[in-house]
Order: structure tokens, then sequence, then C-alpha cells
């Protein structure tokens, strides 16, 4: 099995090799034997994909056969472990994710050079440079961190079981949805970088990876989210973002990649922010390496220690290399990339673009500045020092709200230039909502000025109510004019206004799901926790809720042995749930994992809705009670469903428009006017 | 070890909760909240309001007796007590809280303090009573970080501290906000200085009021 694995591999390195030195000397040619080359080059990418998807298969059946002659088998899989964890033995290691990189590479390289008739020449120029960033993968998993390597000694009877952390169903889901993401963005970069080195003309390479970069954007947004989300809902400390090297590191392309979601809006309608975008689409590039290095090579400590290895090197070099290519020809090149059209007022779609740009490469680069700080401190001074959640708390929010502020103000400027009138007309509505949030707030006994904490909670309340009725107001007015000319109800009216700018709206849409996660952010500062020893019938008083130990027990099958505790969560006399915190023991592995349980209060009170968060911390030996430790996090189920209109509205925005809408004529209709040449 | 920390959400959950026997009560919303809020206020808040509320009570005895009520009097005097007692309970508790989340936990799980929750975690479980014995002999939060640093290593700190080159790791970010700022600043000036593109045949490109007037007559006309 392994020998097939290999074989495959290097195969695919192969062909790579091929694909990129075929397809480099093709584009120097221009005669048809240059097209053949060019042709074979493109084939030989499109069987690199069968090959790594050959590899990747072996690899599978591999953990399904218990075949613990391989060693990455052998340390992440055992007998008893479910078929679910078996089939995501494919990400869970450093060689198997570095293997499934590759497989999405060529994935996304497979579906690029199926399409290339859309502009042979660009194609060929982005074929040519996955190509490359697909030979690096090939390298490493050939000769760095190979997956089919056989395990020294004889073949053990059992392997020593996936990591308990990873023991989750959204392990299934969340690396892949976030190596969708940093993988994806290496198209938009190939284009990119195509795009620059022969000069091509206009912003075609835009339209053509427009819905490449949003999938991409999507996939990535989903891949943090739930990377938090399995924080929140595995690692037991109740919070889900704790500003940890490896969070940070799928943090900072978001960023990048959101910045040019938006500039590129400036190139494409008017011909300006060329090499900005040029060098927005390099650095989420590079900053998604720069993810997979700080999760693959250990240099910072980080909860995601399970896959720490010595491929630093090789991932430094890339992106050194990558990085000199990239500033090159953005050098060389600049010419090409001057911009068309001036700005005319500050008071524009435009200067909120650049200001939004702005803030968020500033979080961007304060998260990077904090993650490698402690490196710098050990240079300069001699010893490491920690940069954790506080620093980046007290930096990076006063930021971020800022951002809030331009998300909700951005929409409402118009290309070009704003008039006075318009903004005061467009804001007046959002605006008195917005401050009717904040008095409620000091109203509901919230008082901002007693401690920072609560100042922010505040101000990113209004900022979040600001962006809300901002989007709401811009759905209504359109909604409210289509609805008088075309005699819809307004609800159609909005669903019409929506399909004629998909784009635009649902980009509306997504800025309402930011709103959204915000608001889930902003309960923070009024969590409520307590621990608490607890024997049978024993209660604890929190918040509005009084639980109430039930019982405890244990039990055991062939993958983990459990013990858990059965509260009953009382409110207001009521029982509303039962919860059954738990303690894993994992055999194979011989580690302990605590599983919380979560209860999220909609059907008490829906608007502010609160978690439960049982977490089962362990047993007291002496008396074998069980201890509970209680959160009450309110707020934070709206951040997951922030995080669905946010995957909507990407939706909505990547659907084509559909045709204007038509206006029942209301006066009669006049003999259109007859035009002759020269009009 | 498990056992230490049953013991220590006895003195954290203070009001008598969390005491073992059964059918006793943990409650903890009042000291959370003011907890909280002295979190990032270091205990000054939590002490603030605890001593206006013992004046207050101290007020309205001297008030009381003045009136000759003796059984309010007792009353207000069991008021001021308590209050006196868990001005200072409540004040520890802050200070532990923010003291407790302005370190790391040791043992390499790269959490807060307060937020490692491994289970048979030595080091977070060693390291909170240390803290709580610190803060019982009455040391303030200078010394007593500067304690945890002779022990740990710097690493112990949560964040950079305001000294030396450790300041270059707060300063970085707004300079780097300022100088993009200032570079955004530039572009706009110079993209709105920079002279109209010529057009062939001496068409004129409407420029100013002219411009606006077009475009107001064009937003009206197409208005949707």
């Amino acid at each position: 099995m392994s020998q097939i694995g290999s074989f495959a591999l290097l195969l695919a390195l192969g062909l790579s090799v091929y694909c990129f030195s075929a397809g480099f000397l093709s584009l120097f040619g221009k005669d048809a034997a240059s097209a053949r080359l060019g042709e074979t080059a493109r084939r030989a990418g499109i069987a690199t994909f069968a090959a790594v998807l050959l590899a990747g298969i072996v690899l599978v059946v591999a953990a399904f056969n218990d075949d613990f002659s391989i060693a990455y088998i052998f340390h992440h899989s055992n007998r008893d472990l479910p078929a679910a964890y078996k089939f995501a033995v494919l990400w869970s290691g450093q060689e198997g994710s570095l293997l499934f990189w590759s497989l999405l590479l060529a994935g996304y390289g497979f579906v690029l050079r199926l399409r290339y008739k859309t502009d042979q020449r660009l194609f060929a120029y982005a074929s040519v440079i996955i190509a490359s960033v697909q030979i690096f993968f090939l390298l490493i998993l050939n000769f760095a961190a190979h997956p089919f390597a056989i395990e020294q000694g004889s073949i053990p009877a059992d392997g020593t079981g996936l990591n308990p952390l990873l023991q989750y169903p959204e392990m299934v889901i969340h690396p892949p949805m976030l190596y969708l993401g940093y993988v994806g963005f290496t198209v938009p970069f190939a284009f990119a970088l195509g795009a620059l080195i022969m000069k091509y003309p206009g912003e075609k390479w835009i339209q053509i990876t427009r819905r490449w970069t949003m999938v991409t954007w999507c996939f990535l947004t989903v891949g943090v989210f739930l990377g938090a989300h399995w924080a929140y809902a595995v690692l037991g400390w109740g919070g889900y973002w704790g500003w940890d090297p490896v969070e940070n590191a799928s943090l900072m392309p978001w960023l990048t990649g959101t910045a040019f979601l938006h500039s590129v809006m400036m190139q494409e309608k008017r011909g300006m922010l060329k090499v900005w975008n040029m060098a927005l689409i390099f650095a989420t590039f590079l900053l998604s390496m720069l993810g997979t290095f700080l999760t693959r090579s250990g240099v910072i400590s980080s909860v995601h220690a399970f896959a720490q290895s010595s491929i630093g090197t090789w991932f430094l070099v890339f992106i050194g290399l990558t990085l000199a290519v990239c500033s090159f020809f953005l050098v060389a090149n600049r010419d090409h990339l001057k911009s068309e059209h001036k700005l005319e007022s500050l008071a524009s779609r435009e200067s909120s673009f650049l200001f939004n740009n702005l803030l968020l490469l500033t979080v961007c680069f304060t998260i990077l500045w904090g993650t490698f700080f402690p490196i710098l401190s050990e240079f300069v001074q001699g010893h490491k020092v920690t940069v954790g959640p506080p620093f980046f708390n007290r930096v990076a929010v006063p930021v971020a709200l800022l951002l809030l502020l331009l998300t909700a103000v951005g929409p409402l400027l118009a290309w070009r230039k704003t008039s006075i009138e318009s903004i005061k007309r467009n804001f007046l509505f959002p605006a008195i909502g917005a401050l009717a949030v904040g008095g409620m707030m000091i109203l509901f006994g919230v008082r901002p000025w007693e401690d920072p904490s609560y100042f922010y909670a505040t101000m990113a309340a209004i900022l979040s109510a600001l962006v809300i009725f901002t989007v709401i107001s811009e759905f209504l007015r359109g909604g409210r004019v289509i609805a008088g000319k075309s005699n819809q109800n307004l609800f159609s009216a909005m669903i019409q206004l929506c399909r004629r700018n998909t784009r635009r709206y649902g980009g509306y849409i997504v800025h309402f799901g930011v709103a959204l996660v915000v608001i889930g952010i902003l309960g923070t500062p009024f969590n409520k926790e307590v621990e608490k020893e607890m024997a049978f019938g024993d209660k604890i008083n929190i918040g509005p809720y009084t639980l109430v130990c039930q019982s405890y027990t244990q039990d055991d099958n062939p993958n983990y042995g459990n013990e858990w505790a059965i509260i009953n969560v009382f409110r207001g006399g009521k029982l509303i749930t039962t919860m059954y915190p738990e303690r894993r023991f994992y055999k194979a592995s011989g580690q302990p994992q605590t599983l919380p349980r979560i209860y999220p209060s909609f059907r008490e009170d829906f608007f502010l809705v609160s978690d439960v968060y049982l977490v089962y911390e362990g047993k007291n030996e002496t008396t074998g009670r069980p201890i509970i430790k209680a959160h009450i996090n309110p707020l934070v189920p709206w951040i997951w469903i922030g995080l669905i209109i946010m995957v909507f509205g990407t939706i909505v925005a990547l659907v084509p428009n559909t045709v204007p809408v038509r206006v029942q004529a209301t006066s009669p209709v006049r003999a259109p006017a007859q035009v002759g040449a020269g009009d | 070890m498990k056992f230490s920390k049953s013991k220590f959400g006895e003195w954290h959950n203070s009001e008598g909760r969390n005491s073992a026997g059964p059918n006793s009560e943990g409650h903890a919303e009042g000291s959370n909240s003011e907890g909280h809020a002295a979190l990032v206020l270091k205990g000054r808040v939590l002490k603030g309001r605890g001593f206006s509320r013992a004046v207050r009570s101290a007020q309205s005895i001297a008030a009381l007796a003045a009136e000759g009520r003796p059984r309010r009097l007792l009353h207000a005097l069991i008021l001021t007590a308590a209050v006196f007692l868990f001005m200072g309970a409540g004040d520890s508790d802050a200070r532990f809280k923010d003291l407790g989340h302005r370190m790391m936990c040791t043992c390499g799980c790269g959490q807060v303090l307060l937020e490692c929750n491994h289970v048979g975690c030595k080091s977070s479980d060693k390291m909170r009573d240390q803290l709580l014995a610190s803060i019982d002999k009455g040391n303030n939060d200078d010394l007593i970080l500067q304690g945890f640093v002779q022990e740990y290593g710097p690493t112990v700190i949560a964040a950079p501290t305001a000294t030396g080159f450790n300041r270059v790791a707060w300063i970085m970010p707004f300079v780097a906000l300022g100088l993009g700022i200032t570079f955004v600043i530039y572009v706009v000036r110079s993209w709105k200085n920079r002279p109209e593109p010529a057009l062939a045949d001496g068409i004129m490109i409407p420029q100013g009021r002219e411009l606006d007037d077009l475009r107001r007559r064009a937003r009206r006309e197409t208005d949707l």
C-alpha cells in the first residue's frame, strides 16, 4: 500500500516539474510548437491532480485498513477510531495535512486548466505559477515529510490514536475549510502575478478571479469561525478566541483578503489602486503560507503544538523566494499599473475603501507584530516575552471599532463624490437607531464610563446597530422605489433589488452578518462563571439559572472511557433542559479530554440569548464528586448566526445579476425616435 | 490536586458558596459582576464602591443615633460591618481575577492563567495557590508580578510590560496606523491635484458645480 502512495507522490512531482518547465518554455514562443508544448504542460498539470488524488486515497484507505506499517497511520489512528475520524486522519497530522494542501492545490489547478479557453495566455501563466507552488509542496512531501514512511521495527498491533482534541465532529470540517481558503488564494495570486509578468491589459484578470476570490474568502471565513467554535466547544475554557499564534495566522490572510475584496472594486470600476491590489493579493498568499509555516514549524508556542516539526526552513525559503519574485515584478512592471483616474472627494466610496484598507491592514500588522514580537524580543533582549490576549485586546479592538464605523458609513457614500445632503438623508435613521441602542444599554444598567470593557461593549453595540440600520435602510430605500414603480409588495421588491445587483446587496448582507458577529463578541465583559464540587442535589445559582446536580456516572466504549455529570437547568423554578458535561479518557493515546456542554437560551430570551456552558473539570479523588465549572456567556450564539448570514451574503454576491426590473408604463408609450448614423 | 481547585473555588466564590455538603448553594451573580468591574481597574473600582457604601452606612448610623432609634441603629451597624467585611473580600477577588488574567499558565498550553482548564494541570493549580497566598500577604500588584517573573521567567506575564524595549511592542501598531493615515492623506492629495487627462477635439470635461449638477440630475433620473 505504502509503495503505491510513494509512487503516486513521485509521479506527481515529476508531472508538476514537467508542467512547470514545459509551460514556462512555451510562454516564450508564439509558434505552433510552443502551443503544443503548452498543451502538454496543461495535460501534465491535470495528470498531477490524478496522481496526488491517488496518494490521498491511498492514505485514507490505509487508515481504514488500520495499516500501522505506515508510521503516519500508526501515530494518528487506531483500530477503534470512528470512521469519520479515520477519514479525517488525512489532515490530522503534518504529513497528511501537507498532502491535503497539495491535493487541494492540484484540484484548484485541475479546474483552472480545464477552463483554460477563457483566456489561454493568461491561464498558461497562472498554470505555471500554480505548478511552481505545487512543486514546493511535493518536494516537502517526497523528501521532508513523507506520509508513507514505514514504521521502524515490527508492525504494531494498534495505533497510538488521534489526538483527543481532534476527535470532535467540527474537526472533520474545520481544517478542510481553512485549507480550501489558504490554498484557494493561490489562484488569484497566480492570476495576479501572471497578469503582472505579461503586462496583461485591462482588468479582465480581476473579473476572471472574482468568483475564485470570493469563494476562497468564504471558505477561509468558515474555516476561521469553525476553528473558533471548535475552541469554544472543545477546549472548555469558555472562550472562542485566545489570540493563539495559529489562530492569528488564519486571521491575517483573512484580513488582507477582505481588504483585497474591497479595494479590487476600485480597480474594476475606476482603474485605481492597481499596485495596491497586486500587493494585497501577494500579501494574502504569503500570509497563507506563513499560516501554514506557523502551524507546522513550532517556531512560536501554540495550542496547535500537535503539528510541530522541522520543515519550517522549507517554508521560510519558499516565502523568501516568492517575496523576491513578487517584489521584482512589482517594481519592474510598475508602469503597467498606473492609475487611470483621480480621487475627487474625501467623502466618496473610493476614500472609504482606502481607509477600510488602512484599518484592515493595521489590524493585520498588529497581529503579525504581536505574533512575532517574542522572536524579536529574544533577538534584541536575549529573552522571549509573551504577547497574549491583553495586548491584542487593547491594541486591535479600538482599530476594529473604527473599522466597524467604516462598515456602516462606506456603503452609503457614492462613487466619486457624495453631497452633504445625501449623507444627512442617508444617515439620519441609522444614527438615531444606533444612539437609541446605546441609550437602552445605559438604561439597562451598563455603565460605559466605569470600565473600559463596558465602554468598548457599548461602542461596539452602537456601531453594530449603525451597520444593521444602515443595511436595513439601504434595502428599504431601494425596495420602496422598485415597489412604487412595479406594484410589488415591499418584500418582493427588496428581493428583486437584491437580484438586480447581487454583488452590492450580497455585500450588505455580509456586513449585516459581521455586525451580528460583533454583537456576539460584545457580550464578553458580562460573562459569569462559578466552579463548584457538586454532590447529588447540589445547586449552583448563576445569573437567572439554577443548576442542580441530578447524578454523576461513568461509561465505557472501545475508543474511550468517560465520566459525566447530569445537570438539570432551571430558570424561574421551571426545568428548561438537562445537560451532560463530560470528561473522556482515550485509551489509545492515554490522554484525557473534557467535553463541555452548551445550551443557548433562544427559547427563553431570543435577542439577549446566552449560552449556559458547563465543563466537567474533573473529580475530587477524596470525595469522588465531580467539579463543575458553569459559565453564562451572553450573546455568543449571535457569532455563529452572524457567520451563517455572512456565508449567505457571499452566496448571494456570487449569483449573477438578473435582468433589470421591468417598470410598468403609466403613460402612453411613444414610438422610439429614429436613430441614424452619427447620433 | 483537584481538591485544591475545589478549595480555590470555596475561597473564590465568597459568601460561603462551594461548601461540599449536600444541598449547598453557589451564588455567583453579585460577586462576579462586581469582580469583573474591577478586572480592568485593578481592584480600585471595587475598593471605591465598597468604601463609599461604608461611608454612607456610617453616615446613616450617625443620623439614626441622633434620632434615637436603637433597633434601626443595630441594623445599620450590622450592615456597615458587612460592607467593610465584603469590601475586603471583593477587593481580593477582583485582584485575583485581574492578576490571574495578566499572567500565563506555564504548562505550555498558551492560555491565560485563569483560563487554563487542562485536567490535572499542575502548573496552573500551583500558580493560582501562589497568587492567592501573595494577595493574602498584602503584597502589591507589582511585587506579586515581580515574584512570578523571578520564579517563572518573563514569559509568565501575558503582555509586554511598558518598560525598555518592550515599549516598542505597544508603540509600533500606532506608529503603523499613523504612517498609514499620513500615506493615505498623501495619496488622496496627490490624486486630487493630478491634472485631468486631456481629451482630443477640445472636448471640455465638466468640473466643480457643473459636474455636481450633472451628477444630481443623473442620480435623480436613474434612482432606483
